[in-house]
């Protein structure tokens, strides 16, 4: 028999024939309390110190992959939205460019910069949510109502451009689905106006809050090497000190024509990554209204609203073959295909006929019109970029989020990968959590900012 | 770096086992042989001027019914390298046949491989050797086949689901 | 019928009275549908006012079931735990179209449907759901519990 140790005789710990202490597996997951829903971790306690930990993903393994490839190239639009659904524009737009640069075209400046006005809102909405929910899981429930308030005035914003509020469907390849409404710019700056208002509120009960602050600082400490070293980008690796940016290091849309910086703390813990989130949401908003101020094509001004013509005379003139100069008409499109008119939509789409749909006016007022639109929507035909593949990367709120798409010239993608910039981070959860406390659990992983979405595809 | 001086550099140290290198769209690929990826992938992490420190995304890609290549070698492991000090990139590939889907694992170089590889092993089936843990990342241990090939129906049940009523 | 029915009934009116304005969730969140979840609760929409704004994190301690997200064939026996963890009375809200018919994740890895695991009360369907849907949906089911006060 092994000699009992002094923890066996105090804490009546082993089994009393000297197999020495147990340690106690706790099951946290995969329903968490908080709403991150769908992680497993195994945690090993010794008293309350976690020994190890084993992380279980996939829960929420949708077949993003594999769906992509059964339709068309414009069908993924809606997975991807569901990916990171905190912020889908990003994602969206992130596959579109990834389609576009294997077709080899290029968006007009105003796609350009209205892409990147959406990808910053949508970046300030994921923002939002991370820190709302992990105070709330802190027990600040006042905070998540706060951040929640100044995310429906964003949402309200998203609404107004793309028709709905999380699952948008905006990007399309080869543009956007529409043009920014009238008065969007004064709509965003009051939006952001009243976000900032909320930041600072924010910024009053979190950070200097003492016991915030004994929760965060030091807890969650991930090193340079080791974040370096399990490929995590984003906020986590600007808050290890790394100023690694995508939107800095390979720009992309108008992203190296505004001016923002890139935030960066030194710690590499759970405080360092909340200063580094609020830190970017404001120059996110910077960005967005630098964007705003300078968007090329200035407001759409629709100035041969003239008159509406008679459809019965239309069909007529039609059917008696006088077609010519029918295209040149002013039609009034119905107010659900607001922003779609044709000089909103050579505004914002590449204008590629094997790529974008064309305007409706041209859809159902000539026969090429329709032709074109048939041929992009309708099997066997649509987008077929030439066979090959391309990875474009984009500045994610997570951390770079990379699209591989490979195409075998038909008109479905061949295979569409997503690099998700939450497994990086969710791989390394266990050197997060090893050494730490059980209570220590919550605050790291709500630092994390998994999205389970985007972790399973 | 420039990408095509990257290839380059790799072509110059490993020669004819980097049997083929492409670049589409701006990004440059080196496809290499299976013997020589742990050393090709050890030289781009340690020497100074390539530096590729992140191991972005290993990912795979089946080949089955890619018109044109039925006949070659049915998967194709893609690495993409990442160096933070020259903020470049390359893209690394290693073709494997079916019967004999095993690649060496990347594991010791970077620790992000360990999930990386094993969501490949559950997806496309492909083995990696040397790997410390190899089980399934995504999908439960009973699940039967690897779905993201190009034989298995997306819509295939599992014999713990039962067939559809 | 008697003076005992009318007192009898007139009691499960008020029971069902009760219940329907105490409604303690359970949020199974797992995908997207959380997000419109959270708005729904948070003070823009505010689901409090129906008393049904304490969130109580454990079955045990909850009467509705909001099943919200996407539902994969990994997660399904640990719903269908949760759901066995609850005590009578209870009720299953099937938030989201993931949750009522699978939405358009017809593939290998999703339920087409939380109603082939467990019995489901009030479908509220959406990709996601608008937060009035939501409402609308919590009224539904309020009408329902009231009328089912008879059964327990």
């Amino acid at each position: 028999m092994a000699e009992t140790t002094k923890r066996e005789i105090f804490l009546g710990e082993g089994s009393g024939t000297g197999s020495g202490s147990q340690h106690l597996l706790v099951n946290i997951g995969p329903q968490h309390p908080a709403m991150h829903g769908i992680i497993r971790i195994v945690a090993e306690l010794d008293g309350e110190t976690v020994v190890k930990a084993d992380v279980e993903i996939g829960y929420l393994h949708r077949a993003f992959e594999k769906d992509c490839e059964v339709g068309g190239y414009n069908n993924a639009i809606p997975y991807t939205d569901r990916l990171n659904y905190v912020s889908p524009l990003i994602n969206n737009f992130g596959y579109a460019s990834a389609v576009e640069k294997l077709l080899g075209i290029e968006v007009t400046d105003r796609c350009r910069y209205i892409r990147v006005i959406m990808s910053e809102i949508s970046r300030i909405c994921d923002h939002l949510t991370c820190i709302g929910a992990s105070a709330m899981e802190l027990g600040a429930i006042t905070v998540f109502l706060y951040m929640i308030k100044a995310r429906e005035f964003l949402w309200e914003l998203v609404e107004e451009v793309t028709g709905a509020r999380l699952t948008i469907s905006y990007g399309r390849v080869g543009g956007v689905k529409a043009d920014l409404p009238d008065g969007f710019a004064e709509k965003a700056r009051k939006a952001f106006q009243e976000t900032r208002e909320v930041l600072d509120e924010v910024n009053r009960l979190l950070t200097g809050n003492r016991i915030f602050m004994d929760r965060m600082i030091g807890v969650g400490v991930l090193s340079r090497e080791e974040t370096v070293a399990y490929a995590i980008t984003g906020p986590l690796l600007r808050a290890a000190g790394v100023p690694y940016d995508v939107r800095r290091a390979q720009p992309y849309w108008a992203y190296d024509r505004v001016e923002f910086e890139v935030p960066t703390q030194k710690d590499g813990d759970n405080y360092a990554r909340y200063l580094v989130r609020m830190a970017e949401m404001e120059q996110s908003m910077r960005i967005s209204e630098q964007a705003l101020a300078d968007l090329p094509g200035g407001p759409v001004n629709v100035d041969h609203e003239g008159r509406p013509i008679d459809p019965a005379a239309y069909v007529d003139r039609g059917k008696q073959g006088k077609t010519a100069g029918l295209l040149l008409l002013p039609l009034t499109l119905s107010p659900n295909l607001q922003g779609q008119s044709r000089r909103a939509l050579e505004q914002v789409n590449s204008g590629d006929k094997r790529v974008t749909l064309p305007p409706k006016e041209d859809t159902y007022g000539s026969i090429e019109g329709l032709m074109n639109h048939f041929m992009l929507i309708m099997e066997g035909s649509g987008i077929r970029p030439p066979a090959g593949e391309a990875y474009f990367p984009v500045e994610g709120a997570n951390g770079e989020l990379g699209f591989y798409v490979v195409s075998d010239g038909s008109d479905r993608p061949y295979r569409v990968r997503c690099r998700p910039p939450c497994l990086p981070p969710l791989a390394a959860l266990h050197r997060l959590l090893e050494g730490g406390m059980v209570a220590d659990v919550v605050p790291s992983f709500g630092s994390v900012n998994m999205i389970g979405g985007e972790l399973d595809r | 770096m420039d990408g095509a001086r990257i290839v380059e550099t790799l072509t110059t140290r490993f020669g004819p086992a980097i049997t083929e290198t492409h670049s589409h769209r701006g990004d440059h690929t080196a496809v290499v042989d299976r013997a020589a990826i742990r050393a090709v992938l050890g030289f781009c992490r340690a020497e100074p001027a390539l530096a590729f420190d992140v191991l972005m995304d290993l990912t795979a890609v089946d080949f089955l019914k890619f018109p044109g290549r039925e006949d070659g070698p049915r998967f194709e492991v893609v690495y993409h390298l990442y160096s933070l000090e020259h903020n470049h990139r390359v893209r690394l590939k290693v073709r494997v046949e079916e019967r004999d889907a095993v690649v060496p694992t990347a594991v010791p170089l970077w620790p992000i491989a360990n999930w990386l590889e094993r969501e490949v092993w559950d997806m496309f089936g492909i083995r990696f050797e040397g790997h410390p843990d190899l089980r399934r990342l995504l999908l439960y241990e009973e699940f039967e086949g690897h779905p993201l090939r190009k034989d298995y129906p997306i819509d295939r049940r599992q014999p713990l689901i039962g067939p559809k009523t | 019928m008697g003076v005992g029915a009318f007192f009898t009934s007139k009691l499960d009116e008020a029971i069902g009275w009760a219940r329907k304005y105490s409604i303690f969730q359970y949020p199974f969140v797992t995908a997207c549908c959380g997000m419109e979840y959270m708005a729904t609760a948070a003070s823009h929409y505010d689901v409090d006012r129906f008393g049904a704004g304490l969130v109580r994190f454990s079955p045990r301690q909850a009467d509705v079931l909001f099943v919200v997200g996407t539902i994969s064939h990994k997660m399904a026996p640990v719903l269908k735990r949760v759901y066995d963890q609850m005590c009578e009375p209870k009720w299953v809200v099937a938030f989201g179209v993931c949750t009522c018919t699978g939405g358009f994740y017809d593939n290998y890895a999703t339920v087409m449907g939380i109603d082939t695991i467990i019995p489901v009360d009030v479908y509220i369907p959406g990709c996601p759901p608008r937060p009035e849907s939501v409402i609308d949906g919590l009224m539904k089911l309020q009408d329902k519990i009231a009328a089912g006060a008879q059964r327990y």
